[in-house]
């Protein structure tokens, strides 16, 4: 009885963590979208949201570069991730890999305006070699590139982690019995690692979907996700309704996700 | 675990410990309750010099404290637990204000210095007989481009910038209202038009403008301007100047057709509580001097006609900051627009910012 009360106990920090930071906001966001700007009650904004082309496309738009960037990232860390489990000083690797994570986003868009702007170090080094002076900043490349940089240690640690579980012996099984490398890797190691690929692929497809800072530092506006419009309707327009619901049809989009990429149990059997 | 609690500890005490010798500070300089001004204006829009002559002069202690757009010093304002005595809101928001009763009328027998003022700036439409408020600064909005790539005399008017050799040049400033607005005007429009076909045909011109339009972009646009990244801007006056400071070949032009002419006011909120210190202020920044010094500091235009006289003479006579009578006479002061109105201006900016050339 007693040790039930204790561990009752330490789930009230727990408890009130979740009812006032996240249940709470995201009652409070749902409530919001049901008022229009006048303070009406109304289901205009979802009708609003659902009949314009505009929000459609910016919520195709939104997930598309989502898409991209996770794409991207998991290229990158997947071959990344296999490689370090293999080197030496691991931990050494791991810490630089994170440490970029240490530094303010903001700061890091900017370095890249540095690094992408017409006088800055690329097009610099281009002039050299004697090819004229390309736009970087604000293209779709410049956006999807410095997005994927700022997310890339998000999907690394998942899957280094996955890797790391690995049981060497399932894969010097496979060699013995004659797979190839192709073979082993599709069959064995992909399968036994997709845990750690799937939170990868959450940990960076759900921030993805609303960035907003970086559409117009990086992408100069020509990239514009639903976090723009989110922004917009609550800096300028002040029509927090629209916004709530523009945040709600996120919230919903990421559930989906969630549910898509989570660990679904098997029915029957117990692991 | 215990080295990182006891950093965390030390961390803590070092705060405290500043905190408290902080207070004790603005205590010995008599920052106590009643000889404070609580100033909430825009971030770096005072010449801190003057602050500090004017808690030498008078006694009070100024804290001051920054916003970043007139929605959100609207927001903060609105939703109380503040007590802010002057706040410095734009033209449209100062008409917002007052009807949402949020401003105490000012009591001109107590106020020096309103003579000092330039009628242009007096009675405007958003503040009839300026019951509420006081010119701080005012400007317009305007193109700036960078003489390397483009000549001088070039551009002059709003048509100018969708010609097709400015391909991928032009940077505009993030905001609905002016973007769509120098379209309006560019269509012989009013900037305070409400009519959805009207706008619908502004966004329509401004999805011509498209190929041209390098980056819709903020702040950094100064940046950008500076650093030769553009060869066109569209921004306040303001930015201009900052800009122009920092590059010698940027130059800023106002249309001759008309532009947005806007004003920021000191005005009194409903959560003042310091009065004296108030109008000690208001007097203190009318001040012909002072408002010279202020405008010196911030670039922006000064609304003071005894403080322009104080300045230099390039300055008075720089028709780029402060343009001819005609042009003042043509430009437009926006409006208050109803909600569903802004929400349409800014729907349509949205679209014109996702389309693709």
């Amino acid at each position: 009885m007693k040790k039930n009360g204790t561990s009752m106990a330490f789930y009230v920090p727990y408890g009130l963590w979740l009812a006032l930071f996240v249940i709470a906001p995201v009652i409070l966001i749902i409530y919001q979208s049901f008022f229009d700007i006048n303070g009406h009650l109304t289901l205009a904004n979802y009708q609003t949201y659902f009949s314009s082309g505009t929000y459609i496309l910016m919520t195709f738009n939104s997930v598309w570069y989502a898409f991209l960037i996770t794409v991207v990232t998991l290229l990158i860390s997947y071959p990344t991730a296999y490689l370090l489990h293999y080197t030496k000083h691991k931990q050494l690797w791991l810490l630089l890999i994170i440490l970029p994570t240490w530094i303010n986003l903001l700061l890091k868009a900017y370095a890249f305006i540095g690094i992408f702007s017409q006088n800055g170090g690329i097009n610099t080094f281009l002039g050299m070699l004697g090819i004229a002076p390309k736009q970087f900043l604000f293209t779709d490349f410049s956006f999807i590139f410095v997005a994927s940089y700022i997310e890339i240690p998000f999907m690394i640690l998942p899957i280094f982690n996955g890797i790391e579980e690995l049981n060497e012996s399932f894969v010097n099984a496979s060699r013995d019995l004659g797979a190839k490398w192709w073979q082993t890797f599709t069959k064995v190691i992909w399968p036994l690692t997709i845990s750690g690929v799937k939170s990868g692929v959450q940990a960076v497809f759900i921030p993805s979907l609303s960035l907003f800072m970086l559409t117009r530092l990086i992408g100069g506006n020509r990239v514009i996700t639903l976090g723009t419009a989110i922004e917009e309707h609550f800096l300028v327009t002040m029509n927090w309704g629209m916004g709530s619901t523009i945040g709600v049809v996120l919230i919903v989009a990421m559930v989906i996700i969630m549910f898509l990429t989570g660990e679904r149990k098997k029915r029957g059997r117990r692991a | 675990m215990k080295r990182l609690i006891s950093l965390v500890v030390a961390i803590l005490v070092a705060v405290a410990g500043l905190a408290l010798w902080s207070a004790h500070l603005q205590k010995s300089q008599g920052a106590t309750g009643d000889n404070t001004l609580n100033l909430y204006n825009w971030g770096d829009y005072i010449d801190p010099a003057l602050i500090t002559k004017f808690e030498k002069q008078t006694g009070y202690h100024v804290n001051y404290e920054t916003f970043d757009s007139n929605e959100a010093m609207y927001t903060k304002i609105k939703q109380g637990g503040t007590d802010y005595d002057l706040t410095v809101p734009s033209e449209y928001m100062i008409e917002k204000m007052k009807k949402a009763n949020m401003l105490i009328p000012l009591d001109k027998s107590k106020l020096t210095g309103l003579k000092n003022m330039s009628p242009d700036v007096m009675d405007r439409s958003f503040d009839p007989g300026n019951r509420y408020s006081i010119p701080y600064f005012w400007g317009t909005l305007g193109i700036i481009y960078n003489d390397k790539f483009v000549h001088a005399g070039e551009i002059q008017h709003w048509n100018d910038l969708w010609k097709p050799q400015y391909h991928d040049n032009i940077m505009l400033v993030d905001s609905a209202r002016d973007i769509l607005g120098f379209s309006l005007v560019s269509l012989g429009k009013s900037m305070n038009t409400t009519d959805a076909p009207t706008l619908q045909a502004a966004k329509g011109k401004l999805d011509e403008l498209a190929p041209n339009v390098k980056a819709v972009v903020a702040d950094e646009i100064k940046m950008y301007m500076a650093e030769n990244e553009a060869a066109i801007a569209v921004d306040w006056s303001g930015e201009a100047a900052d800009m122009m400071a920092e590059n010698a070949h940027l130059h800023y032009v106002v249309p001759s057709e008309g532009s947005n002419l806007w004003f920021d006011n000191l005005v009194i909120p409903k959560t003042a509580k310091h009065f004296k210190a108030i109008y000690a202020f208001l007097n203190f920044m009318m001040t012909p001097k002072n408002a010279a010094q202020n405008a010196e500091y911030v670039g922006y235009s000064t609304p003071n006609q005894a403080a322009l006289k104080l300045l230099p003479k390039a300055v008075q006579n720089d028709q780029q900051f402060y343009p001819s009578e005609a042009i003042i006479r043509r430009s437009e002061v926006y409006q208050d627009l109803d909600p569903a109105v802004v929400g349409m201006y800014n729907d349509l900016f949205l679209e014109f910012k996702m389309y693709r050339k």
